[in-house]
C-alpha cells in the first residue's frame, strides 16, 4: 500500500513541476544569501590563511611586498622548534583547556539545573549580573588577581591557570547550558521524579543523556576559548605553566625579523584546536542551533 | 486500597490564589475525574496530590495518612502526563522498566513486571523499540504501561487523550474504563473534555476559578446542576438559557413567563422567590422538542445541521439565539419560522446569582455510578 501511495504521489508530482515566480524568488535569496555567506567565511578565514603563508616564507619574504608565489620553506619551523619545546606548551594547553572545561561545566550543569528548572524571581538577574562580569576588562582585575595569586603560590602554575580559565568561561557556559536546560521538556524530569529519581539521578539518567549536543558544544566552546586565551596566561605565567598562547608570543621581540617565525608557531598553535574544531563541527552546529530549529 | 482526602487545600503562586480551598473525598477504587475550562486549577490540583507542587495550605491525605512532605514517589501513585513523558533516549522495556531500575530491583524481576504489563497493554512487540518510533496511541500505551509496573495505589492521568485524533481518542477511552475494571485501582483523570469526563467518571468534580462548582456522578450533574456553570459546561450542546420572569410560586413549582407570551410551570422548589422576580430558564437542546401546533417558543431557524441521525437547529428568538437538537428526520428550512416547547419536568430555573433552584423531584439516574450504568447497558441489550 505504501508503494502504491508513494508512486502515485510521485508520479503526480514530476510531470507538475513548474517553476512559479515563487520558487525563482526563493532560488534568488539562496543566491545572495550563499554570496554572503561566502564572503563572511573569506573574510574570517583570509587571515588565518595568510598566517599560514607566512609561515612557510623565510623572514625577508614574509616582510616583502605581499605576494601568493614563492618558494615554500620549513627554515622558520625548524629554527622555532629549535629555540623551544612546542610539546611542553602544547601540554599545557591541553591540561589547561579540558581541565578548566571539565571544572566549569562541573560548576555550571548544577547552577543551570536550578536556574532553568527552580528559577526564583531573581534568577534571570543573576544570570545578566553573571554575564556582565565578562564586560569588565580583565586588565582591571589583573593586579588584585596577580597579587592572590603570588601569595598562593599559583603564579606559573597550570592549577592557577585552570582557575583563571574556569572563572573567565563560567558565565558563557552557564547562560549556555541555561538555554539547553530550559528546551528540555520539565514533564521528562517529573515523570523521572515520579519514578522515584533523586535530583542527582534525574540529572545523570534523564537532563544529561537528553541534552548532551548541548553540553558537547558548550565544552567545545569553553575549550577553544581557554585554548586561544592569552591575556591571562602571558601575565600569570612564565615557564612552567605556559600555554601555546606564550609560545606564540615568545617569538615577537622588539628588533631584529619575527614575522616567519611568529606564523609558524602560530600556525603550529592553532592547529591542534583546528583539527577538533573541525572534527567536531557537526556537534557545534547542532548545539549551537539547538532550539532555534524545530 | 487507596483513599484519597483533600482538606481545605489551596495553591497560591505570589499573590495569585490558583486554588482557593478544596475539600474532596476520593473512595477506593473510584474513577474520578477533574474538569473545567483551562486556567480552572484542575491539573495544579492533581500535582499537588502527585508532589509535584506543594500545597499552600491545608492537608493531602492518602488512606488516611498526610501526605504534604512525602515526595512524589513515596506516596505510592503514578501518573500518566498529557505529552506522555517518555524518556526519549530509552527504550520502551526501559521506559517502563526505569522505576525499578532506580528502585534496585534485579534485572530479571524487572523484565518480569514489564513484560505482565506489556502483556495487558499489547506492547510486547514493540519493546525493543525508542518512543520516536512509536504512534501516539502507542505511547500513550507505554506510559500507561510505566504506570502499571508501579503498581500504585492511584492513577493519575492528566488530559492523557488530548494529543491523540478523535478516534483513537474515542478507542482509549475504552480502554482506559478497561483498565479501570482490570486492575481495581483508584484513578484521577484531568480533562477538559466534558465527553470523556461524562463516559469514564463514577465521580465528577467540575472546577472553575480554583473552586469546586459540583461534585457528583455524571448524570447527577446532567440532570440536577447546583448552578448555571455546571448547567452550560457539562452537556453538549450547551444548554440554553432564556431570561423569564416569576408569575406565581406555590408548592408544587414556579410559574415563569416565557419569551413571546407563554407560561409555563417548572417543578423546582421557589427558595423564597416571588412574582416579578427575574430569573433565568435553563433548557437542554436535546430537551427542546418541535411542536408546530402548540409550542409556546417560537423563532426563525438560522444554521441547520444535519448530523443523520440527529439535527442540530439554531433558532433565532428575537436577540437570542437557541439550539435545538432535533431528529434527523425534520423537514424544517433555513429560514422556516418553528414552534417549540419542552416537558416541565426538562427545565431548570436559575436565580440571579446563577444557582439553581432545587429540583422537587429527584431524577431516577441520578444517583447511578459508571459501573451500574455498564451492568444495566448488558441488560438492556
Amino acid at each position: 500500500m505504501t508503494t502504491a501511495r508513494t508512486k502515485s504521489l510521485s508520479g503526480a508530482a514530476v510531470p507538475g513541476v513548474q517553476r512559479s515566480p515563487l520558487t525563482d524568488a526563493l532560488l534568488n535569496r539562496r543566491l545572495w544569501l550563499t554570496v554572503l555567506g561566502w564572503t563572511v567565511a573569506v573574510l574570517i578565514f583570509f587571515p588565518i590563511f595568510w598566517m599560514v603563508l607566512t609561515g612557510f616564507k623565510t623572514e625577508t619574504e614574509a616582510i616583502a611586498e605581499p605576494s601568493l608565489i614563492f618558494s615554500p620553506t620549513l627554515e622558520s619551523y625548524a629554527e622555532v622548534q629549535q629555540r623551544a619545546g612546542y610539546a611542553k606548551f602544547a601540554l599545557n594547553s591541553v591540561v589547561v583547556a579540558f581541565g578548566s572545561t571539565l571544572l566549569a561545566l562541573l560548576i555550571a550543569i548544577p547552577a543551570a539545573y536550578s536556574m532553568a528548572f527552580l528559577p526564583t524571581r531573581r534568577t534571570k538577574g543573576t544570570l545578566l549580573w553573571m554575564l556582565s562580569t565578562k564586560m569588565l576588562p580583565p586588565v582591571g582585575v589583573l593586579v588584585p588577581i596577580y597579587l592572590l595569586f603570588r601569595d598562593t603560590g599559583l603564579l606559573d602554575t597550570r592549577t592557577g591557570l585552570i582557575i583563571v580559565y574556569t572563572l573567565m568561561n563560567l558565565p558563557i557556559v552557564v547562560w549556555m547550558l541555561y538555554t539547553f536546560f530550559k528546551d528540555m521538556p520539565k514533564d521528562i524530569l517529573e515523570a523521572g521524579r515520579m519514578d522515584g529519581a533523586s535530583t542527582l539521578q534525574e540529572v545523570l539518567y534523564l537532563l544529561l543523556p537528553l541534552t548532551l549536543p548541548g553540553i558537547a558544544s558548550t565544552g567545545l566552546l569553553s575549550v577553544i576559548l581557554s585554548w586561544n586565551e592569552a591575556f591571562w596566561s602571558l601575565n600569570l605565567t612564565s615557564s612552567n605553566a605556559a600555554p601555546l598562547t606564550a609560545y606564540i608570543a615568545s617569538f615577537s621581540s622588539p628588533e631584529g625579523l619575527f614575522w616567519a617565525k611568529l606564523s609558524a608557531a602560530s600556525t603550529m598553535a592553532i592547529a591542534p584546536i583546528l583539527v577538533f574544531g573541525w572534527l567536531t563541527q557537526k556537534q557545534m552546529v547542532r548545539g549551537l542551533t539547538f532550539g532555534a530549529v524545530k | 486500597m487507596a483513599t484519597l482526602q483533600l482538606k481545605h487545600i489551596t495553591k497560591s503562586f505570589g499573590e495569585t490564589d490558583v486554588i482557593k480551598g478544596v475539600d474532596l473525598e476520593v473512595k477506593d477504587r473510584e474513577f474520578v475525574v477533574f474538569v473545567g475550562p483551562s486556567g480552572c486549577g484542575k491539573s495544579t490540583l492533581m500535582r499537588m496530590i502527585a508532589g509535584l507542587e506543594s500545597a499552600t495550605s491545608g492537608d493531602i491525605l492518602i488512606d488516611g495518612q498526610r501526605m504534604n512532605e512525602v515526595g512524589p514517589a513515596d506516596r505510592g501513585l503514578a501518573m500518566v502526563f498529557q505529552s506522555y513523558a517518555l524518556y526519549p533516549h530509552m527504550t520502551v522495556e526501559d521506559n517502563m522498566g526505569f522505576s525499578m531500575r532506580l528502585a534496585g530491583v534485579p534485572k530479571e524481576k524487572r523484565r518480569e513486571k514489564v513484560l505482565e504489563a506489556a502483556r495487558i497493554l499489547e506492547l510486547e512487540p514493540l519493546l525493543d523499540r525508542k518512543p520516536k518510533a512509536l504512534s501516539g496511541g502507542q505511547r500513550q500505551r507505554v506510559a500507561i504501561g510505566r504506570a502499571i509496573v508501579r503498581n500504585p495505589s492511584i492513577f493519575l492521568f492528566d488530559e492523557p487523550l488530548s494529543n491523540l485524533d478523535a478516534a483513537l481518542r474515542v478507542q482509549m477511552r475504552i480502554e482506559l474504563a478497561r483498565l479501570h475494571e482490570e486492575l481495581d485501582a483508584t484513578m484521577i483523570y484531568v480533562t477538559h473534555d466534558q465527553i470523556e469526563a461524562m463516559t469514564m467518571a463514577d465521580k465528577i468534580v467540575v472546577l472553575q476559578g480554583g473552586e469546586i462548582e459540583q461534585v457528583g456522578s455524571p448524570m447527577e450533574l446532567y440532570h440536577h446542576p447546583r448552578n448555571r456553570f455546571v448547567a452550560g459546561f457539562i452537556g453538549s450542546p450547551k444548554m440554553n438559557f432564556l431570561p423569564v420572569e416569576v408569575v406565581e410560586a406555590d408548592a408544587k413549582g414556579v410559574s415563569v413567563t416565557l419569551p413571546g407570551g407563554g407560561v409555563s410551570k417548572v417543578a423546582v422548589d421557589s427558595q423564597g422567590q416571588r412574582a416579578g422576580d427575574a430569573l433565568e430558564l435553563g433548557i437542554r437542546p436535546e430537551h427542546l422538542v418541535l411542536d408546530d401546533d402548540q409550542g409556546p417558543l417560537t423563532g426563525e431557524i438560522q444554521v441547520l445541521e444535519r448530523l443523520g441521525g440527529q439535527t442540530s437547529l439554531y433558532v433565532q428568538m428575537d436577540d437570542l439565539m437557541v439550539t435545538i437538537m432535533a431528529d434527523g428526520d425534520v423537514t424544517h428550512r433555513v429560514h422556516d419560522q418553528v414552534r417549540f416547547g419542552f416537558a416541565p419536568g426538562r427545565a431548570h430555573l436559575f436565580d440571579a446569582e446563577g444557582l439553581a433552584l432545587p429540583s422537587l423531584e429527584q431524577h431516577p439516574l441520578a444517583g447511578l455510578r459508571r459501573q451500574d450504568s455498564r451492568a444495566s447497558d448488558a441488560v438492556g441489550q
